[in-house]
């Protein structure tokens, strides 16, 4: 019966997910591919977040690489989006190998602070290597092309047809996050998160799933970049800033870091509540502040958490607290 | 060229010490309560802005101004502690730290909302204004000054934590919280004396900002806690010590950076960050745990 009732809403989600394709104005569907691409963003990381139980603060290397990556690409190489895509999730994976490798050997605040340095060493990099980057100009141009698959090619250029090329990324990122954590690599993460000490004396190599789960949420970031700079035709240094790491954390906190729809609903609130915050006031980060505080204060399963909690029967509570121990 | 390399530690020397005002408050609280203070940058933003207008309504007197407003911060530090820190140390580290963000966003809102968004030009301190040459260049005296406070704060904050009864308490507590309370130790009251001391340190780096900045924006201090928790970082986390010297290093390399490799002069600083961490987590001058 409750299974029946999920199947019904996700039924319904895709629905209106589909239908904002086909009827909503400019307006709604440049929100949706926004709230799409946080959630890509978010989803994959959240998977170091509240499966490994890692904060990392500088996740948003990894998204300006996917971004400069594809532009990079589609200026100087090809403008197919396709090769694009793959060439900025090629060098987010890379170099979320090359600076996890080193990350990782640390936990808790020090990891936290060593991918802040790593990610403003990246950040540095885009801001002065003028000639490569464009500095604070950031790339501009970047164009849709359409994507050519050898028999057929797919015109992007329009909102909506890209609408539905982002939602398409949207759900194999999903279907993708939810296979990794249903497998037994992904209970394997949890393990790491609840005690990296029996899952070492399990004769696994705690060091290799930490940097693993970080290569693949960096490569989700990568994705993320890319998808965003193409919706933007430009990419923005300030992409690369500790603070644009802040959002995932943010969103995936409010919508719930124990749970898998979390940081879809969180990237949702996140987007539209600004939206409609900035429309009445200019301080919208104000409001923010006001509900991270609530958040952390009294709702720690956050919004997901708190309805599960609501509909189920028997009590059960959340564990409060991801990475604890 | 030697007068260039002198003017040029001094620029480091006046950065560095600037550093180490604001790192202070962080590294003492990190050190006792066990917290990074993100919102560390907004005490010493507001410390700048209730400077400036206490400042300005006392008829420009200066002193003033850093005598009123770090206490006003200080009042701000202890609602904060008080009433919403408290009820996180026990819960995961992204909730301790995404609580100070918290407070990152909504003062940097409510500076706009009572300061405005624009930039504020600040006032000159009579005395301390202007230039004096040395070695044939001009060098601004405030900063000059900002070389003589600094070291002036360390040596005032290592006899408050070795030489007296407070400081002791302080040091008891951070070293064993348990044993501390144990014999009799009021430590939530104490870490709540602590978080407001360093709220009010990170006020009195944000007021002696004031003239040597020259502006006041509402996001100055995001800019200036990536740098505090650099220097943290360098000389261990919780060592006030190796803040001290971090912030030296620090001010000294971006000085030398910016003359002599301006592209990567942010990038050094951040790959001295990383590398600390990597080879030694406690700290260039910290032991070993």
């Amino acid at each position: 019966m409750k299974r029946f009732w999920i199947y019904v809403s996700i039924a319904l989600i895709l629905a209106g997910l589909v239908a904002i394709g086909f009827f909503g104005g400019r307006f709604v569907v440049y929100l949706s591919m926004r709230v799409l691409i946080l959630s890509i963003f978010a989803l994959g990381y959240n998977l170091l977040l509240g499966r490994t139980g890692l904060l990392s603060f500088g996740h948003a290397a990894f998204y300006a690489g996917g971004a400069y990556g594809l532009g990079l690409f589609s200026i100087h190489v090809a403008t197919n989006p396709l090769l694009g895509i793959i060439a900025g999730v090629a060098l987010a994976c890379m170099m979320a190998l090359i600076i996890g490798f080193f990350c990782v050997r640390h936990t808790e605040i020090y990891f936290a602070m060593l991918t802040l340095a790593f990610g403003m060493m990246v950040f540095s990099l885009i801001w002065n290597l003028r000639d490569v980057t464009g500095g604070d100009d950031g790339l501009v141009g970047i164009v849709r092309a359409p994507i050519s698959l050898g028999i057929a090619t797919i015109p992007i250029s329009k909102a909506t047809h890209y609408y539905f090329f982002v939602l398409f990324c949207f759900l194999l990122t999903v279907a993708l996050v939810y296979r990794i954590r249903r497998s037994p690599f992904g209970l394997v993460l949890a393990g790491v998160r609840e005690n990296d000490r029996r899952v070492e004396f399990a004769g696994l190599s705690v060091r290799n799933y930490r940097l693993a789960a970080f290569v693949i949420s960096g490569s989700f970031a990568g994705l993320a970049g890319t998808l965003g700079a193409l919706l933007e035709s430009n990419t923005n240094p300030f992409s690369a800033h500790w603070s644009h790491s802040a959002e995932p954390i943010l969103v995936s906190l409010i919508g719930g870091i124990q749970t898998f729809a979390g940081p879809i609903v969180g990237s949702a609130l996140f987007i539209v509540l600004r939206e409609v915050i900035e429309r009445f006031t200019q301080n919208w980060m104000l409001w923010f502040g006001l509900i991270l505080l609530a958040i952390i204060m009294g709702l720690r399963g956050g919004v997901v958490g708190g309805l599960a909690q609501l509909f189920r029967s028997e009590k059960c509570p959340a564990p409060p607290s991801g990475g604890a121990r | 060229m030697l007068e260039s390399i002198v003017h040029v530690c001094l620029a480091g020397l006046s950065t560095g010490m600037f550093i180490w005002l604001v790192a202070s408050g962080l590294t003492l609280i990190f050190g006792v309560l066990g917290v990074l203070n993100f919102a560390h940058g907004s005490f010493y933003m507001l410390g700048a802005y209730f400077c400036y207008t206490l400042l300005s309504l006392m008829g420009d007197n200066f002193w003033l101004g850093l005598l009123l407003g770090p206490i006003c911060v200080c009042v701000v530090g202890f609602a904060v502690e008080r009433y919403f820190l408290r009820y996180v140390y026990h819960l995961a580290l992204p909730y301790q730290l995404l609580l100070t963000f918290a407070f990152v966003l909504l003062f940097d809102d409510l500076v706009k909302m009572i300061w405005g968004a624009g930039s504020i030009g600040s006032p000159t301190v009579p005395g301390l204004s202007g230039s004096i040459p040395i070695l044939g260049r001009h060098f601004p005296v405030y900063s000059l000054f900002i070389i003589g406070v600094g070291p002036l704060v360390a040596i005032g904050m290592w006899a408050l934590l070795e030489k007296t009864w407070w400081g002791r308490i302080i040091r008891a507590a951070s070293s064993d919280r348990e044993m501390a309370s144990a014999i009799g130790v009021r430590v939530p009251t104490l870490f709540t004396a602590v978080f407001m001391f360093g709220a009010w340190l990170g006020a009195m780096g944000g007021g002696l900002a004031v003239p040597y900045v020259g502006l006041l924006t509402p996001g100055m201090g995001e800019s200036i806690i990536i740098e505090a928790f650099v220097v943290a970082v360098i000389g261990g986390l919780g060592s006030l010590k190796g803040a001290f010297l971090g912030a030296l290093i620090i001010g000294l390399l971006s000085a030398f950076g910016t003359r002599f490799i301006p592209t990567f002069d942010m990038f050094l600083t951040f790959i001295l960050m990383a590398a600390v961490l990597l080879w030694r987590p406690q700290g260039l001058f910290g032991e070993a745990a």
